[in-house]
């Protein structure tokens, strides 16, 4: 745990950070409903391929996905460290629950809001949509992410037209 | 100083409704040669408790307008008047002027005056001349006669005063004090008892803002009232009680005639009514205004249904349940309860031989967990006749209308379907019962020259077979034309001219969207919108729709619906590793086969000949890409027949697994629809399982 908060001044918000392919991630702590260890899921015919499956999270059928293929990272095989990230999705009015594949799940940083740098624009090439900002933590970059969006149905709806 | 009334308002509702279908279903029962009293009594009684019901929350619209129909109910009751069919479809349009009222209240819009006062006069018009119609069916009773004729002026002219007077006679007076109202020195209280020796006085309190005890000044005033003052006050005097608080409040002073100005219409309408009757001079005079009120009720009814429509998607869902319902099921968790704490006592110092104990432990607590959740299905389960009790006045009305002679018949009403299926099946339903009156039945003379007996029958019957509920349409009209079935969609372009169909195929082509074979259109059906809607909507619903028609002799539309949309019996099969779960009703065999009993067509598709018959074969590993388990496995499956929209199909898995009852689950919840999967489920060891699509599968499979 850390708690290094540089300014008292200005809001602050919890992240959870987690690794993926040697990569810091984070999402905002409040939409996370709790983290789990990895395990077996049913497949879901004729869906892309980063949604995993579905899970039974007490009596409530949970899409999981795969970030790592998500996002185009190198698969890994999943091993007892691998952690699925439960998260809790606004879109619109409606509330979906969905679950994130992840390397490992590191800490909970306080970032304050100023502090998060809007991240750069890639051109066309990356899509940084899904991207809250960036953050630097003990000289290393951590990526925010936006769950809202990046979990969306829609847009995951959108992504298997686009493969 | 007064309850909060608005709390009883959801109750108040559902009751006039209630009371509103009872009047209407005894209105429609009412034989005009031979009058069972006891109806006229439960007609009467429903107007009575709606009035005093109105009265009491203050809607003195309601109130006033069922003042008028009990009199003429009352007057019914009695003897006093004869009951004629005029005089009932009058009431009936009065039925539908009071649902529209209290929809209206309901959903807090203003009600429509010009529609309730063209109502109430035709009330009033039956209510004084009805005199004449007495006269003319009894000429010998001259002398009886002339007293009913006074009689039913007294009672009417008692109406007109009764309602002049409360319609001017009082005011009502918003009241709301500013916070500081008390600290210049006045007091309500004393105001409120001025107001009280002009004339009677009511108040209603409105406390929403008054604070949490602990926040309360009592220096401060947090009241407004609601006032309503009767009498022959005028403007003046009021405002004279209020002279002293004017800057310390905002008020609002309004005669009480605000909602409602019919009497104008009345009495233009009166004159001419009664003065026939007095001149004693039977005319077709009040005949003529009659009809022409009758006709005006009718134009206003598609409004009605209209509204019925809206009304039931914005109610909030609740339902009403048998206490006996709820009694077994209490019983049944006292069960649960028992089982469990033995359960417990065999658990605390457990030993082997105790094993026996546990095991019958068990056995109960499946029995009673089985039982506890049939008795909490049965509570969403109501009669089918919450759908059908509408029925009889459509079909009054349009017959009428078409001038056919038509007898509904209603048979297995008490048949009982989950809460939701009733909600959804209502309006396919009516639109399959306006397609048999319109289409099916012909005109009384068609009907004679064809040797059929002059009054078409529809029969609407309800009934349970298998997991199923059945609802069946049976009309003895002039049945579908295949010829012309065929020749019409080969014009409209639907199929291929030298197409070869089965008679059902043929007779599925009505579900086709823009197809109609209906000469002219008319308002109640024929623009070819509609049984393609039908069917989405009952397939949506989980069931299918099929029909028998003999050209000539009538159609019978058969709806198959699932019992319950919540819980499904399911045969679970495997795939690879993964398993499924394939509704049972869907499934009519499930035969063992090897690799080589399936033959190849033109290289792609498989199909597998059961008994002279070729079929399609899915192979649920390709369509679904399931990769693991044993691939070698597969040579030898297990084929499913299914029956999806009326096809058979063969789904190709590797074992069955048994059967279970699942709960279903949505895979939308969290996700969304995914082709040829209808939901998913938890089975017993935790995993999720899919629920196969069945009809959605033959689809993407033909694709």
């Amino acid at each position: 745990m850390t708690t290094d908060v540089q300014s008292n001044n200005s809001r602050v918000e919890q992240f959870l950070t987690f690794q993926l392919a040697g990569e810091a991630y984070g999402v905002e702590i409040l939409k996370v409903q709790e983290i789990r260890g990895w395990e077996a899921v049913r497949i879901i015919p004729n869906t892309p391929a980063f949604v995993k499956g579905v899970l039974n999270l007490r009596g409530s059928v949970v899409p999981i996905i795969d970030l790592r293929e998500r996002f185009s990272l190198e698969h890994c095989e999943y091993s007892p460290k691998t952690v699925v990230i439960v998260l809790c999705v606004e879109n619109g009015a409606n509330q979906f629950v969905m679950g994130i594949v992840a390397d490992a799940v590191s800490d909970v940083l306080d970032i304050n809001l100023a502090d998060i740098k809007k991240s750069p624009n890639f051109g066309s090439k990356i899509d940084t949509r899904y991207m809250r900002g960036m953050h630097v933590y003990k000289k290393k970059m951590i990526m925010l992410l936006d769950v809202d969006k990046l979990l969306n149905p829609d847009e995951v709806e959108g992504i298997e037209s686009l493969v | 100083m007064s309850i909060d009334m608005s709390q009883f308002h959801q109750v108040f509702f559902e009751e006039c409704f209630e009371g509103l279908e009872a009047m209407e279903s005894g209105l429609l029962t009412l034989d005009m040669g031979d009058i069972d009293s006891e109806i006229i009594n439960t007609i009467f009684r429903g107007a009575h408790s709606i009035k005093g019901g109105s009265g009491t929350f203050g809607f003195t619209v309601v109130a006033e307008y069922t003042h008028i129909m009990e009199t003429l109910l009352d007057e019914m009751r009695d003897g006093r008047r004869k009951v004629t069919q005029p005089a009932v479809d009058v009431l009936l349009g009065s039925v539908d002027c009071l649902r529209e009222m209290l929809t209206a209240i309901q959903n807090e819009q203003d009600v429509n005056n010009a529609s309730v006062a063209k109502h109430k006069a035709a009330l009033e018009v039956v209510l004084n001349g009805g005199s004449v119609t007495a006269e003319a069916v009894s000429p010998v009773e001259q002398e009886l006669t002339s007293e009913v004729v006074a009689a039913v002026n007294v009672v009417s002219d008692v109406v007109e005063e009764k309602s002049v007077e409360l319609e001017e006679q009082g005011w009502k007076i918003a009241f709301c004090p500013y916070l500081d109202l008390l600290k210049t020195g006045n007091d309500p209280v004393r105001l409120f008892r001025e107001l009280n020796e002009l004339g009677e006085l009511t108040t209603v309190a409105n406390i929403q803002d008054v604070p949490a005890f602990y926040e309360l000044d009592p220096e401060e005033c947090n009241i407004s009232w609601d006032l309503k003052v009767m009498g022959d006050i005028s403007d003046g005097e009021i405002r004279e009680i209020f002279n002293w608080v004017e800057g310390d409040c905002e008020m609002e002073i309004q005669p009480l005639v605000k909602a409602v100005k019919p009497v104008p219409v009345t009495k233009k309408m009166d004159p001419e009514p009664v003065a026939v009757a007095t001149s004693n001079n039977f005319s077709p005079k009040p005949v003529e205004v009659k009809s022409k009120v009758v006709t005006e009720t009718k134009k206003a009814e598609p409004q009605d249904s209209d509204n019925d429509a809206s009304k039931t998607t914005a109610k909030a869902s609740s339902i009403r349940v048998d206490t006996d319902k709820i009694d077994t099921l209490i019983n049944m968790v006292g069960e649960v309860v028992i089982t469990q704490s033995m359960l417990g006592l065999v658990g605390e110092n457990f030993s082997m031989d105790k094993v026996g104990q546990l095991k019958r432990g068990l056995a109960q607590l499946e029995r009673h967990t089985r039982d506890l959740q049939q008795s909490v299905m049965n509570i969403r389960m109501l009669p089918i006749s919450f759908v059908f009790s509408r029925f009889p006045r459509l079909v009054h009305d349009i017959s009428s209308k078409l001038d056919k002679k038509i007898a509904l018949k209603l048979v297995g009403e008490n048949t009982e379907v989950d809460k939701a299926v009733v909600e959804l099946i209502n309006d396919p339903l009516v639109h399959l019962i306006r397609n048999s009156l319109d289409h099916g039945i012909e005109m009384p003379a068609d009907r004679v020259a064809a040797g059929k007996p002059e009054t078409g029958t529809i029969e609407l019957k309800a009934y349970h077979r298998g997991g199923h509920i059945v609802i069946e349409i049976i009309d003895d009209g002039r049945g579908l034309d295949k010829d012309k079935l065929l020749s019409k969609a080969i014009e409209k372009g639907l199929i291929e001219e030298n197409n070869l169909l089965t008679e059902k195929q043929i007779f599925e082509l009505i579900f086709m969207p823009g197809f109609s074979t209906a000469e002219q259109l008319t308002d109640i059906s024929g623009r070819g919108v509609g049984m393609d809607v039908v069917r989405r909507n009952i397939q949506s619903l989980g069931g299918n729709i099929e029909i028998i028609s003999e050209l000539g002799k009538g159609t019978t539309i058969a709806i198959h619906l699932p019992l319950t949309l919540a819980i499904l019996d399911g045969q679970s099969v495997a795939v690879g590793d993964e398993t499924y779960i394939v509704p049972l009703v869907s499934i009519i065999e499930s035969i063992n086969i090897t690799e080589r009993m399936l033959n190849k067509v033109a290289g792609k598709g498989e199909t597998f000949r059961l008994r002279n018959e070729y079929l399609p074969v899915i192979r649920m590993r390709s369509i679904f890409n399931v990769h693991s388990g044993n691939p070698t496995k597969s040579k030898e499956g297990v084929l499913v027949v299914v029956e999806g929209q009326g096809e058979l199909c063969c789904l190709l898995v590797d074992e069955l697994l048994g059967q279970q009852q699942v709960v279903i689950k949505s895979l939308e919840a969290n996700y969304r629809r995914v082709e040829g999967v209808s939901g998913a489920t938890i089975l017993g060891d935790g995993s999720v399982a899919l629920i196969l699509d069945v009809p959605g599968l033959v689809r993407f499979s033909i694709r």
